[in-house]
Parts: C-alpha cells; sequence; structure tokens
C-alpha cells in the first residue's frame, strides 16, 4: 500500500472514531451523570431515599454493564435501527456505544460523588439547603476533579469499544487495523493504526488530567 | 497579681436569666433502630439555654452530645419529647419549615466542613447563595464578615492553604452569613491545638458579646466549658447527669461522670506519685494529705501564709492550681502536714473560721 493511500484509510477512520467516540461520548455522560448523581443519593437516609427505585436502577446498570460489547451491539439493533433508521455504518454505531457509556459512567459519577465527604452534605442541609441545591452547589462542584477524570476514562474505553463497532460496519481506528492489518495481512497498517490509537489515548488522557487537576484545588499549597 | 473583685459584675448567666430562653428541651428521647438492634442515644432530656448564653454539653464520646445538638435545627429528629428553639416546636417542622429554621440557626463543626472547591470568600458566600441573595448583596456581606473573623486577607484562599484555626474562622464567618440568632458548635475546637483553641473561644466569646447572638457548644474537653460557657450540662449515657452554672458545676460537682471530667483539667488530680503512697487510715507519724478550694470570697485572702502560721511550719504544698472557672478565679491546692492530733485541732478550727473548703485525701508516711 502506498504511504498516500496508507495515510488517506487512516485520516478517514480518524475521523470516523472520533466521531464516533465525541457523539456516543457526550450523549452518554449527559444521561449517565444524573443516573450517576441518583444512585449516590437515592439510598436509605440519603438526599433522595428511594431505595428500592436505587436497587433496581443498580440492577440494570449491572446488567448493561455485564454484557459483553459485542453482543450488545447485536442485541440491540432493532433499536437501532428505530433511532437512526438504519443498522450499519457509523451513525448505526453510536447508538450501541452511548448505551455502553450510560452505565459505565454512570457507576463511575456515583463513586465520585460517594467520596465526598458526608459531613460537606450535613453542613449544607445545616444551612437549610434543598436537596437539588446540596447536588448542583456541593456534589457536583466537589466532585467535578473525580467526573473530569471519569469523563476521561469513559472516552478512553469508547475509544477502546469503538474498535468493534466494524462488526456493524462502523468504521474507524479499529475497523482498519482489523479489515487491513489482520485479516488482509498487512503489518504495516495495524502498526500505523496501534501508533495512531496509542497517541489519541495518550492525549486523551493528559487533557483530562490537566483539565481535573485545574479544578482540583485540595492539595494547594501556600 | 491583682484579681478582679468577684462581685463587681454580674455573670453574664444572671444576666440573660430574665427573657425567654433559646431553647427549651423538654422529655427529649432519641431512639435508633427498632426492636432488639434499638439503641437509646438520648434519654429524657430535659434542658434550656438562655437567649444571649453561651452554653456548653460535655461528655465523653458516645454520650450522645452528637445527637443532641441535631436536634436543634432539625438533623435529627427527637422520638419522643419537645425541642423549642426560639418558640419553635423543631419537630412540627416540615420541611421547607426546617430550612428556614436552618438560616437562623447556624452550625460549625469539629472537622470545619468546608468546600475545597471554593475559595474562602466563596466559602462564606454558600449560605447566601442558599438563602437566594444576588451576588452584589453577597460580596456586600462576605467582606466584613472575614474581617471580623481576621481573615479579610485571605479571601482568594482555598481550604487547602488555611490552617486548622484559619478553616474554623472561614467555617464561623460562613456560619454567621445569614445573620443567624443561635450558633451550635459541635467540637468547634477539637481538632485544633491549645493555642488555635483558645483564640477561637475568644472570638466566639467576642461574637457572643457583640452581636448577642446564643452560642450551644458540645465538647469533650473541660478547657473549652471552663473557658467561655456560663451554664453547663454534664451528659453521660444519654442522660444528663448535672446542670448549672458552669462555676457551680465545676466548685462542686455532685456526680462522678463529671469528677473523672474535671480531673484532668483543674489540676484536682494527684500526681502519680503520691497517689501511689496513699492509705485510708493513719499510722503513728503519718502525714495528712488534704484538698483546699479556694474560691469566691475565699479566693483573695492571704489563706496560704496563714495555714503555715496557724499549723506551724511543717506544711508541705504538694500540687495546686489557680484556674479561672466562667470568668471567676477557682484555686486548689493540696497540702500535707503531720496528723497528730493537736495540729489536725488547729487547722480544723483554722478551716472552721475561714470557711476554706477541704478534703482529706488520705495519709502517707
Amino acid at each position: 500500500m502506498s504511504p498516500e493511500m496508507l495515510f488517506g484509510l487512516l485520516w478517514k477512520s480518524l475521523l470516523q472514531t472520533l466521531h464516533m467516540v465525541a457523539v456516543s461520548g457526550l450523549i452518554g455522560s449527559l444521561i449517565g451523570l444524573p443516573i450517576g448523581v441518583f444512585l449516590a443519593t437515592s439510598g436509605k437516609g440519603e438526599l433522595f431515599p428511594a431505595p428500592k427505585l436505587n436497587y433496581a436502577i443498580g440492577l440494570i446498570v449491572n446488567a448493561a454493564r455485564s454484557t459483553p460489547f459485542i453482543i450488545l451491539v447485536v442485541a440491540i439493533i432493532p433499536f437501532t435501527r428505530l433511532l437512526t433508521g438504519t443498522s450499519i455504518g457509523t451513525t448505526a454505531a453510536i447508538v450501541p456505544l452511548t448505551i455502553a457509556t450510560i452505565p459505565f459512567f454512570s457507576r463511575l459519577v456515583e463513586a465520585a460523588i460517594r467520596e465526598i465527604d458526608k459531613g460537606l452534605i450535613e453542613a449544607a442541609r445545616a444551612m437549610g439547603a434543598t436537596p437539588m441545591q446540596i447536588v448542583f452547589k456541593v456534589l457536583l462542584a466537589e466532585a467535578r476533579p473525580a467526573i473530569l477524570l471519569a469523563f476521561t476514562m469513559t472516552i478512553v474505553s469508547l475509544i477502546g469499544y469503538s474498535a468493534m463497532v466494524g462488526a456493524v460496519g462502523g468504521g474507524g481506528l479499529g475497523d482498519l487495523g482489523i479489515r487491513y492489518g489482520y485479516q488482509r495481512f498487512m503489518p504495516d497498517v495495524m502498526l500505523a493504526v496501534v501508533i495512531v490509537l496509542i497517541v489519541l489515548v495518550q492525549l486523551v488522557q493528559s487533557a483530562g488530567d490537566a483539565l481535573a487537576r485545574r479544578f482540583d484545588k485540595r492539595n494547594r499549597k501556600s | 497579681m491583682i484579681l478582679p473583685p468577684v462581685a463587681a459584675e454580674t455573670a453574664p448567666h444572671e444576666r440573660a436569666e430574665a427573657a425567654a430562653p433559646m431553647i427549651t428541651f423538654e422529655g427529649v428521647t432519641k431512639r435508633f433502630g427498632e426492636g432488639t438492634e434499638a439503641f437509646t442515644a438520648l434519654d429524657g432530656i430535659d434542658m434550656t439555654v438562655n437567649r444571649g448564653a453561651i452554653a456548653g454539653i460535655i461528655g465523653r464520646s458516645g454520650a450522645g452530645k452528637s445527637t443532641l445538638i441535631r436536634l436543634v435545627n432539625g438533623l435529627e429528629k427527637a422520638t419522643s419529647g419537645q425541642v423549642v428553639v426560639d418558640g419553635t416546636e423543631v419537630g412540627g417542622l416540615n420541611d421547607a419549615g426546617l430550612r428556614g429554621l436552618r438560616r437562623e440557626v447556624a452550625m460549625i463543626f469539629q472537622h470545619f466542613n468546608l468546600l475545597s472547591s471554593r475559595t474562602a470568600f466563596d466559602n462564606v458566600a454558600l449560605p447566601l447563595e442558599i438563602a437566594g441573595l444576588d451576588r452584589k448583596a453577597i460580596r456586600a456581606k462576605v467582606g466584613p464578615l472575614l474581617d471580623l473573623v481576621g481573615l479579610g486577607d485571605k479571601a482568594t484562599r482555598y481550604p487547602s492553604e488555611l490552617s486548622g484555626g484559619q478553616k474554623q474562622r472561614v467555617g464561623i464567618a460562613r456560619a454567621l452569613a445569614t445573620s443567624p440568632k443561635l450558633l451550635l458548635s459541635d467540637e468547634a475546637t477539637s481538632a485544633l491545638d491549645p493555642e488555635t483553641t483558645q483564640s477561637i473561644l475568644a472570638l466566639l466569646k467576642q461574637i457572643n458579646a457583640e452581636l448577642g447572638l446564643t452560642v450551644l457548644l458540645i465538647t469533650h474537653e473541660m478547657e473549652v466549658i471552663k473557658t467561655i460557657a456560663s451554664h453547663v450540662a454534664v451528659i453521660d449515657k444519654g442522660r444528663i447527669v448535672e446542670q448549672g452554672p458552669t462555676f457551680d458545676v465545676f466548685t462542686a460537682p455532685q456526680h462522678e461522670t463529671t469528677r473523672i471530667l474535671l480531673s484532668s483539667t483543674l489540676g484536682t488530680s494527684l500526681p502519680e506519685w503520691l497517689r501511689s503512697g496513699l492509705k485510708a487510715e493513719p499510722a503513728a507519724g503519718d502525714r495528712i494529705l488534704v484538698r483546699l478550694t479556694f474560691f469566691g470570697a475565699t479566693a483573695f485572702q492571704p489563706l496560704t501564709a496563714r495555714l503555715v502560721t496557724e499549723i506551724g511550719g511543717d506544711v508541705n504544698i504538694l500540687a495546686g492550681a489557680i484556674e479561672e472557672i466562667a470568668g471567676e478565679p477557682f484555686g486548689t491546692l493540696v497540702v500535707s502536714y503531720p496528723a497528730s492530733p493537736e495540729i489536725l485541732d488547729r487547722a480544723n478550727r483554722f478551716y472552721a473560721e475561714t470557711g476554706l473548703s477541704t478534703e482529706v485525701l488520705g495519709y502517707v508516711a
């Protein structure tokens, strides 16, 4: 394969990956965030006590997380078709990627919020804050660095997941690696794909770390 | 040292006595859990806190004092009995009513509970944001509060950049933001070193005097009560075992728990080397160990020198301390002298004549 052609394929696949990861990461996290907050605050005696609903949502989240991603992709094809009108292609691949993001991100958000000192919630209650004010002014504000790291971790996982949506014609870097590098036995393509993925993950992680550090005021020294 | 005459000024608790109480506990019981796992944290609490007073509740950890203070702002609900704050029965309030109450009843905490993501300024602003004030009104309030607690220059600092004492000052400024009428202090100085503790207590005293704010504090440190509380309640295993003006409770403790809590602070505990040799009955040639307590009128007379003259030169001073309790002087002195009948006789006559309060601790060889 000529270098021009390889570059062309890599570029196109990179854009597909970025497209899928960005859209599913954003939508999935936006849906996952409130679910994570709910999971962290709806236990017995917590801000929005609803232990039964908490348990039910917990079960669904666990079920979604334990389903292997490639099976999820195939299993929800009817739903994907309902939503996007097609079951193949990059846009169609975004649906299972988003579905997989929601439980993953919500568990990370839940953990981030549970890390917050209970004393802060008590202090806010003692000031006369409503549960919603506590969520926005205390929990989300204090958990912001951890949530940014969780988002970073989600994006990195999505980059990995996106390699599997080649199965439904989603395209992307992973698909390129499998079809050219593996099935056509072109090690140079495989190597190029892996290098691009490594660089991409590095960039995402560094950006996420930097952002989280910027918002983390816990270990500042005067 | 010249001590001020004791009767020149009325004690703070006597001034506040007239007005209606700020807090009343009436037969308050709090149980956690149900059935066989039920645990009674508070049992039949009756207590009042007067308007403008600084009242203290002292007890060991697990005695129920944290639960008790949380009943006042409704963070806990009483199982039975009534908690009345400034005429309002806390147990009868709905959520909105409780939020209203909590704007008038502020709280400070042992571990400060400041938001790490907010600067000192924004931490103080938080209760005002919660109350729905606009940015401009908030700015106008926060600056003076930071000045009041001595942190005017630390407005843009984050909690991680502040010392423990500074964090508690931010906590106090935050508590004062909504102009409360009552301040609850939950072990506010327990995480601080003794020097910082004193400066925080001085600040609380100042706020109490200048703003007329009623303060209810819980602590396990007698030192805290002794320094600022005009009234004290001693709590043990969910019951108040003793309460009254701090000076009375400290100088004449009635309950064993009070004595134990007191012994470490008031210099009333004997040094180990003395305690180990102590006997209940005298043998020939033994010396008697007596604890003398000075307060009220006896605190200002040169009684020690007279004691030596009355008994003879063989008086030995073994331990002693002069303290200030709720602004009044209080001294203890442990002395020994020969336990011979004529010396004991002379000493007892001297005590009867001067009104010194004494306690025979035992005899040593």
